[in-house]
């Protein structure tokens, strides 16, 4: 057996960082985060599994609620705002379950999470993916939601909600998503956990969106500061406590 | 200062104690087989080596730094392989290589990752989906990924599972790092004829303790089998091969 090598004198924790490497490092949390999202959209452009899960869901709950209540026009902005959050949410939440399944498929978790990556950028990476699958789901549903409900096909003001809507929802689902992926019932305790924590952000995307489609900017607006206010507040809380989720 | 030194060790799932007080060092540039029966502890001791589980009782010090205070410094200085491959089965070897090494930050990746990939014969296929690979393909290139940041600290659990007798000088180069210096290899396997082949020292894990740990080179092939054998209350799991056949071979 050869000699051990004597190892870097010094303080205990710096010893390890001393040791030398013929490999170059500079891990970037900026980066890392985009290699999270490219690898996550890499993996669904070739399965396409979440999108077409998400995307079917969706307007099936949309074609069901359009065919369950008789929309006259005075009826459609009372249930209309409630119609799209029912069929956002729930197309949200199998792909947040899909999107963790992924990563323990393989122990692909473990495998990330052997890699020099704060805890941070990992919640941060997931985020960013369930959101762009989200958008991605929500571009196509929305043209028909307004086919359905008889509404204009460009509504300005109803894009801050779907926007601040989706983000709470992803910095909410991708913590509980995490949490829940370790275990036997999954796709059963996600919306069990999620939804109820989540009704905050629900109650203020689905007024918001009532207001905006009736054309009361002044109460959207009201409806979108509580909706910020939650995401920041949720994103804080993901950040703060996603280390313990995913930890042992 | 050991690479990697396991001091009482003790950890429990519930009611049950999987690792009773492990003791067990592995010095810079030294190969440290691991043998033991189904349910020593070994895959348990490994995830807490690499700081992916924490133990109930006892300290683990990598290079000095004791895991206690974070394991965030060490990641970079352990390879880890696992039962699991850690490899995403709808990306190509390609695209996962490149994901680690972008999650490791590397410079040359692409260098890294060509020469890992040609090391393991796996080039041809490095733009075929991980899920179309055989499992032996599969481990080849979980060792890849394991090797990919040229960690000085190597962690392997039955890295050798699927691999045919050719893949010995596979783990054989595994030992050594981009520089020519040698790593520190803890490495569990149930294939005693492969374990004793590639060791510096040897010990068995049995009953959650180390029971035996000794330079290979104190022992002969029969020597250790019966000392196993003795240890571990039952026969080797894998039968003595005759010469020139393997049990991957006779498979």
């Amino acid at each position: 057996m050869p000699d051990a090598e004597p190892l870097a004198v010094g303080h205990q924790s710096s010893a390890i960082s001393h040791w030398p490497s013929a490999i170059c490092y500079s891990p970037s949390a900026i980066g890392q985060i985009i290699a999270i999202v490219r690898k996550d959209i890499a993996a669904e452009v070739r399965t396409k599994e979440i999108f077409t899960a998400m995307f079917v869901f969706a307007v099936l709950s949309l074609v069901i609620f359009n065919f369950a209540f008789e929309l006259r026009v005075e009826s459609v902005a009372a249930i209309a705002p409630g119609a799209l959050w029912v069929a956002i949410t729930f197309a949200g939440v199998l792909g947040l379950n899909r999107c963790f399944v992924l990563e323990k498929d393989r122990g692909c978790l473990e495998g990330l999470l052997l890699c020099p990556v704060d805890r941070n950028v990992l919640y941060l990476g997931k985020m960013l993916s369930a959101v762009i699958f989200m958008a991605a789901m929500e571009v196509v549903t929305l043209p028909l939601f307004s086919v359905f409900f008889n509404l204009p096909i460009l509504i300005l003001p109803l894009l801050p909600v779907v926007v601040l809507g989706t983000v709470g929802f992803a910095a909410v689902g991708t913590l509980f998503a995490a949490m829940s992926v370790n275990t036997r019932a999954r796709e059963v305790l996600l919306p069990i956990l999620l939804f109820p924590v989540l009704s905050p952000v629900l109650i203020g995307a689905v007024k918001a969106s009532g207001a905006a489609l009736a054309g009361n900017l002044a109460d959207a607006a009201n409806w979108l500061q509580l909706l910020a206010t939650f995401d920041v507040i949720y994103l804080v809380i993901g950040l703060l406590v996603f280390e313990y989720v995913i930890g042992e | 200062m050991f690479a990697v030194e396991a001091i009482g060790l003790k950890k429990s799932f519930g009611p049950r104690q999987v690792l009773q007080g492990v003791d067990l060092q592995v010095r810079l540039g030294e190969f440290v087989a691991l043998f033991g029966p189904n349910g020593a502890g070994k895959t348990t001791l490994i995830r807490i080596l690499a700081g992916l589980i924490r133990p109930s009782a006892g300290s683990v010090l990598l290079g000095g730094y004791d895991l206690a205070k974070g394991e965030e410094p060490t990641r970079r200085h352990i390879g880890v392989m696992g039962h699991q491959t850690y490899l995403y089965d709808d990306l190509t070897a390609e695209e996962n290589l490149t994901f680690y090494a972008r999650m490791y930050g590397l410079h040359n990746a692409a260098g890294c990752m060509a020469t890992l990939l040609k090391q393991m014969g796996l080039w041809a296929r490095r733009r075929d989906p991980v899920r179309t690979y055989s499992r032996g393909m599969q481990q080849r290139l979980a060792l890849a990924r394991a090797l990919l940041h040229d960690p000085p600290i190597l962690l392997l659990d039955e890295p050798d599972t699927g691999l045919d007798q050719e893949a010995t000088p596979l783990l054989q180069g595994a030992l050594v790092e981009a520089d020519g210096r040698r790593r520190a290899v803890l490495f569990t396997t149930h294939n005693l004829e492969r374990g004793l082949e590639l060791a510096d020292r040897v010990a068995i894990l049995s009953g959650g303790r180390i029971v035996y740990q000794g330079e290979r080179a104190a022992l002969s092939n029969e020597g250790f089998r019966q000392l196993y054998a003795r240890f571990c209350k039952s026969a080797p799991q894998v039968p003595e091969p005759a010469r020139g056949f393997s049990e991957n071979n006779l498979a």
